[in-house]
């Protein structure tokens, strides 16, 4: 890990969550604490219904937490906003816009008004268009500009989604199981040029996932949370692998094979469902 | 909650077949796509005869089209003519009531002052009251069920007011508005526009209250600004529910014309039906049904295929 890892850019301290429902108060989360530093790749992992969605909806500033506190760049995180910008778990395109004209809405906002925080002045319509285009043609979408969601596949949806939010340049990439409701060939495609991209625009990243061997491809630190109700962060697994990462050179390597296990181990092992053994 | 009193149009279609029987043989040639549908159809049933299949136009298909709603017609006219018979001559038999149609027909656009008018001058009128009132009732019923939708707060203080004035018959606001308008015309025009404006309302504000939540979540994420969330989100998310409250209003709107204009006079289809009964002329009457019939069937479908135009693969599922 390189020196700007030791600097925290998001920090959780004693995050909780708890969620109102018609059987009485559900604790979905507690007791959080993590730091993610500027440029990680973090992955949370857990069992369905452990609340990795919930920690990424706080991070995310769509939902606000129960108690304690979370920042961002050292401020409160108070609400949603394009700095971090999320990619849903159904891509969440708007299905009467075409796909530039979805990536076009992000940009529009973020750059076609001038920026208060940095000074950056309002740039014109075809600075926007060209930048709309350019994260389309990072996904591979040149082509596809001009049609609407209906008339894609499920996996070019999810790079419309992936372009969108990375057409806004955030300061934090938060993505909710992005590529789960992809097939295999098309996951692995998609992970390769996440990779890509990641490393090309140094962001940081925040990603649910529940596939083992996702997680530990992609990411810098793996957050192993254990079962809800109640959830909370059970371990934190640093991967030391290096970049660029090769998924076929690293089946074989040692390192990898080590923390992959070392998350099986956590999730079926020490976490094994509990509605099973119930 | 929203009336299901026009919910079904298939169900009516049958209706209309009755009264568009001349026009339904041209409809069946018009749209090609439903026979060679039911023709698909046939085909996986019966593979051998692919040959004919290929050879010929499909009369069967044709037929199957055709012959249920001629039935269907016939069984009106049957049951009338029986009633004809059975209860001698106050009601007149389908064969004389055609004849005087084509007598009214001949001639829909005369003017013979202002109480004989052809019965196309009365349908203009009565669509002329509805466009005027329910056009009121669109320009203020679409916004608000808008704002309903949107806001918590404008919600819970009117859903009680609505609850309280949506059930109130149409007819029942009539002579208010006589009260304050002073005249018929005016007073016809606003019972349609507040029997029309309740479907209207709801079904937007249900419309918006459902706008899927990832949509509003991306709204969110992107800070959009309110106008930029009615223009890109909401407004093409809510249009297909729009759409079917309009279609309702519309529908009630033309029941409730026909009422109206019986208890206000003048000219109109409503009026018309009124006085040919005051005039003891039941062949017109019988007539002018099926003119309403065909006039709201017409309204209903034009609305049906205006909706399912605007309406998205996504927002369907």
């Amino acid at each position: 890990m390189n020196a700007s890892h030791t600097t925290k850019f998001i920090e959780v301290q004693g995050g909780e969550q708890t969620f109102r429902t018609k059987k009485g108060l559900f604790p979905a989360l507690r007791d959080i604490n993590l730091t993610i530093a500027k440029g990680e790749f973090v992955a949370l992992i857990g069992h369905s219904g452990c609340g990795k969605s919930t920690l990424l909806n706080l991070i995310a500033g769509l939902t606000t937490p129960t108690a304690g506190t979370l920042l961002c760049a050292n401020r409160e995180i108070a609400g949603p906003g394009p700095e971090r910008a999320v990619v849903f778990q159904n891509h969440s395109l708007l299905p009467w816009l075409t796909c530039f004209e979805n990536v076009y809405l992000a940009v529009e906002r973020v750059f076609g008004a001038a920026s208060k925080s940095t000074g950056a002045p309002a740039e014109n319509k075809a600075q926007l268009q060209a930048r709309t285009e350019a994260a389309l043609a990072l996904v591979g979408l040149t082509a596809a500009a001009q049609k609407r969601p209906g008339e894609i596949s499920g996996g070019m949806k999810q790079r419309v989604g992936i372009a969108r939010a990375l057409s806004m340049e955030p300061q934090v990439l938060l993505m909710d199981e992005p590529f789960g409701a992809l097939d295999a060939l098309t996951r692995a495609k998609l992970q390769d040029e996440l990779l890509e991209i990641v490393a090309r625009t140094k962001s940081t990243v925040v990603m649910v996932t529940h596939d083992v061997d996702e997680a530990v491809l992609l990411s810098d630190k793996i957050v192993m949370m254990t079962n809800g109700p109640a959830a909370t962060i059970g371990e934190v697994l640093a991967v030391d692998l290096p970049r660029p990462r090769n998924r076929v050179q690293l089946a074989e390597d040692p390192r990898y094979i080590n923390c992959r296990k070392a998350v099986i181990d956590f999730l079926y092992t020490r976490q094994a469902h509990v509605e099973k053994a119930a | 909650m929203v009336s299901a009193v026009f919910h079904t149009p298939v169900e009516r279609t049958p209706l209309g077949c009755v009264a568009l029987h001349t026009s339904n043989a041209t409809e069946n040639v018009a749209t090609p796509a439903r026979p060679a549908r039911s023709r698909a159809v046939k085909l996986s049933e019966t593979p051998a005869p692919a040959a004919v299949q290929a050879m010929g136009y499909d009369w069967r298909g044709l037929a199957l089209r055709v012959i249920p709603p001629v039935l269907g017609l016939a069984l009106l006219v049957g049951i009338w003519a029986l009633v004809t018979i059975t209860s001698g001559s106050s009601i007149p038999s389908p064969a004389e009531t055609f004849k005087q149609a084509l007598d009214v027909f001949s001639d829909p656009f005369y003017r013979k002052g202002p109480n004989d008018q052809g019965v196309g001058w009365n349908v203009l009128m009565s669509l002329e009251r509805v466009a005027l009132g329910f056009g009121l009732a669109a320009a203020v019923g679409i916004p608000a069920g808008f704002l309903i939708g949107r806001f918590e707060f404008l919600s819970r203080m009117f859903n009680p007011l609505i609850s309280l004035l949506r059930p109130v018959s149409p007819l029942a606001w009539l002579p208010i508005g006589l009260l304050v308008f002073k005249g018929a015309n005016p007073a016809a025009i606003w019972t349609i526009f507040i029997c029309s404006i309740w479907p209207m309302i709801i079904n937007t504000a249900v419309g918006v209250q459902r706008v899927p939540s990832d949509f509003m979540n991306v709204a969110r994420v992107l800070n959009l600004s309110e106008w930029k969330i009615f223009t890109k989100i909401l407004f093409p998310a809510v249009l297909p529910y729009m759409l079917t409250g309009v279609r309702l209003a519309v529908g009630t709107a033309w029941l409730v014309i026909v009422a109206a204009e019986m208890l206000t006079g003048g000219v109109g289809i409503g009026f018309w039906v009124w006085d040919e009964w005051n005039n003891l002329n039941v062949k017109n009457i019988i007539i002018a049904i099926f003119v309403i019939g065909i006039v709201g069937l017409v309204l209903e479908y034009a609305l049906i295929k205006l909706a399912s135009a605007f309406t998205f693969e996504e927002v369907k599922s």
